[in-house]
Parts: structure tokens; C-alpha cells; sequence
């Protein structure tokens, strides 16, 4: 086990963009550091507090994202990153969103302090339950098209909350907001 | 490419002994049913006698009170079904006293009859895992049916006062059960001296075969069998004899009752040698548990802006194979309910490791360990969030 681009105490790395996700709490904690040239990846340092699912997917990310556009790293989810290191056990694949997730956060706080508007941000679906990957998208379009009339029948198509539970609140909040937004 | 293997989680399972494996090896060929009354089958059922009497001995009681069962899960499972049929049958006595660091068979079972409107109250414990007597007492009552209280924790080792939980639940009238698997082979355990009503223990945590334990009930305690089905075991435990496994279970008993003071000194010396070490060589650990009253093959250690999965796999590369209270392991997404409930702060529930020692293990080992950890700790804390 080898991890890449892990930030070693004293390396002087001047950041554009940080991004910080995740809490020691529930075990793991992510920072990414990002340096941005033309619009691109320059180059990217980590540091995290995880298990080894959490190191490795984080350390294939960084690799896939030096280069990318800011929008095409935008853009990269963990199921990318998780093809790219030959997949992961279902119960581990959690581990792996807060790569992207501290990227898109180190984006975010780059194009702010830049005082650039973030073009990128609303086209992004915001993945509320992370153990079976459901995004705020999917909820919205479930419940919007009526397949989705109980909280239940939520459950039933998307699996939401059947793993570590942690997301029924934030799942349940949404799907009331929508059903007030779409009147069904 | 061979590998050296130091295996330090004996508290998960046991490698058998070789005279264990020789022992069952043999007595695979005594196939007549213990049940038959023919030679073949007479054969079997002097064997597990032999094996019945060693129980006996090495947890001091007599060799009727000895139940053989599927494990110790069985046997925890077996008391509880006990006092449950009791206040099914409408015993005035209508409510268990456990703690919140029991072994998962006790907790799921309490969690089953809690769910079905059972009374059951969960002891807690001090910041060491051990039980807080005062509170305990205040817990107690006549209408107590059982207590259930392991003598020495799977994960952090503290041993509780079981003859003084004892001494204060017969006062108010209650039975009292023992979970004992953990401490087998590493402290006495005497059934008569701890005046326990039920004990369970279970073979592969002594060098002896899976799937096989016991169940050691007073003789006037209150049973009924949780497997029906016919007379074995005195009509305790319904079931064809398990004889090759019982006869291994026995050996394995022989084994630890004669090595059990120098076995215990040994795992001790090696797990404060561990311990020395690894304060020596590594800063801001905590060691967790109770260092007077600990079984003495186990140290649990937390590194603080390390993460346990991640150590237990960093280890595993080095041949090292321990376990970890890290949720990242226990697929449960929580971290190990034992720590929190004895008020371990939860990112050191996180960053735990527990290595637990047995006989096979050597000065060696720890000096293996204490070259292979420290950088290991040290490149975690290095990419680790501060």
C-alpha cells in the first residue's frame, strides 16, 4: 500500500483551493489541497483520517484528477474512481465519496476566493445517502414523477438507509421539501 | 514467498493443539452413536464422559452439571430461554440485570427480549469496562430472576468481581450466569468459588475444536433445554453426540488446566512487554481496559490520528494479525460498542487495536511488532487530518 500525493509535513504546497469533508466521529475525515493553472488540475496534495478503502480511492482520485479541467474533475464520482481500482466491497463503498466530494469542496472554495461565480455547483447531483448512492436528483425526480409516493416506496426503489442509517433525516427532509415543490 | 505469520488475535479463535488435532483425529473412528447401547456406542459415550469429568475439573464443579452444547453463543442463549420460560410461566421474578459490554450473544438476545416487552435492565460500567458495584447494587431487587455478567471482556480484557455480583444477587435471591469463554486457560475459573448457577465457555478459544462448548448448570438451578428433540445430555440438549469434537474440547481442557499459572504469567509478561514497548516507542497512545484486573493475553491500544482498519491492514501486509474496534471493520459502520459504553472517546474507538496473546506466541513476536508498528503509526498520523 503506496498512497500518492499525501501531503508530507514541511512540504511548503501553496493551495488555491482546500477543500474539508467528513468528521473523525464517524471516522473519517478528509482534506484535499488543490493548485489550479489555466483552469486545470495543477497539482493536488491529501490528507485523511480513514480506513484503507478511504486511503486508496483517494489516492487513485488524485491520480485521475491532476490534469483534468476544473470542470471535468468536477465531475468525477466515486463510481469512477472505484472502476479505476477494480472496484470495492458494497459494505466499502462508502468509503470512497469523500474523495470527490473534498475536490469539488477545494473547487468550490477556489472559484470563491478567485470571486468567480461557480458554474459547475447546480449541475451536480449531491449524493444524500452514501452507502447505496442516491443523490438529491434522483429523490427529486422519483418523487416528481409520482413513483415515489411514501418515504417507503423511496426506500423500496433506492435502498436509502438500509446500511448505516445515518442519511433517513436529510432523505426524509428532502422528500417532504419536494412533495411541497411538485404539489403531489 | 513465505510469510512470516505472528498471530495476535487469539481472543477472536485459537489455532487447535496438536494434541487436540490428534485427539479428534482419532476419535473420528469411534462412530457408533453415544446414544447405543451396543459396544461401538458404549466406546463413544466413555469418551465423552472423559471428556465431561475434564470440564469438570478445570472449572471446578461436577461432572452432571456439565451440558455440552454448539458454543458458547448457545449456552448464553440456552440461560436466557431459561428465565424467559420462568416469567412466561409467571415467576414474580420478571427481570434480568446484564452490562453494556457483553459478547454480541448476550446483547442481540437482550435486544430480541427486550423487543418482546421483557425487563432488562444494563449495567454500566466504569471507565476501566469494569462494573460499578455501587451502581449494581442499586439495580438489584427482588424481583431479579438472573444476572448475567461475563468474567473477563473479548475486547479490552477486564476481568469483572464476579464472586462479589454473586455474593449481592443470591442475597436478593437471584440466579446468576456467567459468561467465562474469555477467561478460560488464562485465569482460574471455579465455578464453586465464583458460586455462579450458569457458565458458558466455548473450546476454539482454548486451543480446541469450533462449534463445540459447554454449558455448566448447578444442580438445582432451573433449566429447560433450548434444543428438544430427545435424551441426550440428561435430556438438557437434544442433539446426536458430537463425539470427535467433545473428545477435542476434553484435551484441550487437560491442557489448560496443567499449564494454567505459567500460561498465565507467560501471556502476561508478553502482553506488559508489548505494552512497555509500544509506550516506549510510540507517543500519545492510550491504553485502554483495566491494567489490575485484565485477562492476561490482552492489550487494547488506541492511537490517536491513526485509524484502525487501516493499522489492522498496514499490520496484516506485515504478517500481523490482530483485530480493531474501528467501524470501518465491523461492517456495522459503528465503532466497537465495548470502548463507548466504558466512555472511550469514539475516535479512539475508532483508532483501536487489540492484540491478544496466546501460547504459541514468543518474545519474538513483540519484538517483530514493536520494529514493524512504530512507522506504521507514524505514516498514518503523517497523511492523517490533525
Amino acid at each position: 500500500m503506496n498512497p500518492r500525493n499525501t501531503w508530507k509535513e514541511g512540504e511548503d504546497f501553496q493551495a488555491d483551493g482546500v477543500g474539508d469533508v467528513g468528521s473523525l466521529a464517524c471516522g473519517d475525515q478528509m482534506q484535499i489541497m488543490i493548485q489550479v493553472k489555466d483552469d486545470k488540475i495543477a497539482d493536488l496534495r491529501w490528507l485523511t483520517y480513514g480506513c484503507a478503502s478511504a486511503i486508496a480511492s483517494t489516492s487513485m482520485m488524485s491520480e485521475m484528477a491532476i490534469g483534468l479541467t476544473l470542470k471535468e474533475a468536477y465531475n468525477l464520482t466515486p463510481a469512477m474512481i472505484t472502476d479505476a481500482l477494480g472496484g470495492l466491497p458494497e459494505h466499502k463503498f462508502h468509503c470512497s465519496v469523500l474523495g470527490d466530494k473534498a475536490l469539488r469542496a477545494a473547487i468550490d472554495d477556489y472559484l470563491e476566493k478567485q470571486g468567480r461565480d461557480n458554474p459547475f455547483k447546480k449541475h451536480v447531483a449531491k449524493v444524500i445517502c452514501e452507502c447505496k448512492s442516491v443523490t438529491d436528483v434522483q429523490i427529486e425526480d422519483l418523487v416528481k414523477s409520482g413513483q415515489a409516493k411514501t418515504l417507503d416506496q423511496l426506500q423500496e426503489i433506492t435502498e436509502y438507509g438500509t446500511v448505516c442509517g445515518k442519511c433517513k433525516e436529510a432523505v426524509s427532509d428532502l422528500f417532504d421539501e419536494f412533495k411541497h415543490i411538485y404539489n403531489v | 514467498m513465505e510469510q512470516h505469520i505472528i498471530y495476535l488475535d487469539n481472543n477472536a479463535t485459537t489455532p487447535m493443539h496438536e494434541d487436540v488435532i490428534e485427539a479428534v483425529h482419532e476419535a473420528h473412528i469411534l462412530y457408533g452413536n453415544a446414544s447405543s447401547m451396543h459396544g461401538l456406542g458404549r466406546a463413544s459415550a466413555q469418551a465423552i464422559e472423559q471428556s465431561r469429568q475434564a470440564i469438570a475439573s478445570l472449572i471446578d464443579c461436577s461432572a452432571k452439571e456439565v451440558v455440552f452444547t454448539s458454543g458458547a453463543s448457545e449456552a448464553n442463549n440456552t440461560v436466557f430461554s431459561i428465565i424467559r420460560e420462568q416469567i412466561d410461566l409467571g415467576s414474580k421474578r420478571n427481570r434480568i440485570i446484564t452490562t453494556t459490554i457483553e459478547h454480541p450473544s448476550i446483547i442481540e438476545t437482550v435486544k430480541y427480549l427486550k423487543s418482546r416487552g421483557y425487563k432488562i435492565d444494563e449495567c454500566p460500567v466504569d471507565s476501566t469496562g469494569r462494573v460499578d458495584l455501587a451502581t449494581f447494587k442499586r439495580l438489584l431487587g427482588e424481583d431479579v430472576a438472573l444476572v448475567s455478567v461475563m468474567t473477563g471482556n473479548n475486547e479490552i480484557g477486564t476481568i469483572q468481581p464476579i464472586e462479589e455480583i454473586t455474593e449481592l444477587s443470591h442475597a436478593v435471591g437471584a440466579l446468576v450466569h456467567t459468561d467465562a469463554t474469555q477467561a478460560i486457560g488464562k485465569i482460574e475459573v471455579s465455578m464453586r468459588k465464583m458460586g455462579v448457577d450458569y457458565l458458558s465457555l466455548s473450546g476454539h478459544k482454548f486451543y480446541g475444536p469450533k462449534g463445540i462448548g459447554v454449558l455448566a448448570v448447578k444442580t438445582k438451578a432451573p433449566f429447560t433445554p433450548l434444543v428438544h428433540g430427545g435424551h441426550q445430555e440428561g435430556g438438557r440438549r437434544a442433539g446426536t453426540y458430537n463425539t470427535a469434537s467433545i473428545v477435542g474440547i476434553g484435551v484441550a481442557a487437560k491442557l489448560a488446566k496443567a499449564d494454567l499459572q505459567a500460561e498465565h504469567d507467560r501471556l502476561w509478561s508478553l502482553r506488559e512487554m508489548l505494552r512497555k514497548g509500544i509506550e516506549e516507542r510510540i507517543p500519545n497512545v492510550v491504553v485502554n481496559g483495566n491494567q489490575q484486573h485484565c485477562l492476561p493475553g490482552t492489550l487494547d491500544v488506541s492511537f490517536p490520528h491513526a485509524e484502525g482498519e487501516s493499522i489492522l491492514l498496514y499490520l496484516d501486509m506485515e504478517g500481523i494479525m490482530v483485530s480493531t474496534g474501528s467501524a470501518c471493520a465491523s461492517g456495522s459502520l459503528e465503532p466497537s460498542y465495548v470502548l463507548l459504553a466504558s466512555g472511550v472517546d469514539i475516535e479512539l474507538a475508532h483508532g483501536s487495536i487489540r492484540f491478544s496473546f496466546g501460547r504459541y506466541n514468543t518474545a519474538d513476536d513483540v519484538a517483530y511488532v514493536l520494529e514493524k508498528l512504530p512507522p506504521i503509526i507514524k505514516r498514518l498520523r503523517e497523511m492523517s487530518t490533525r
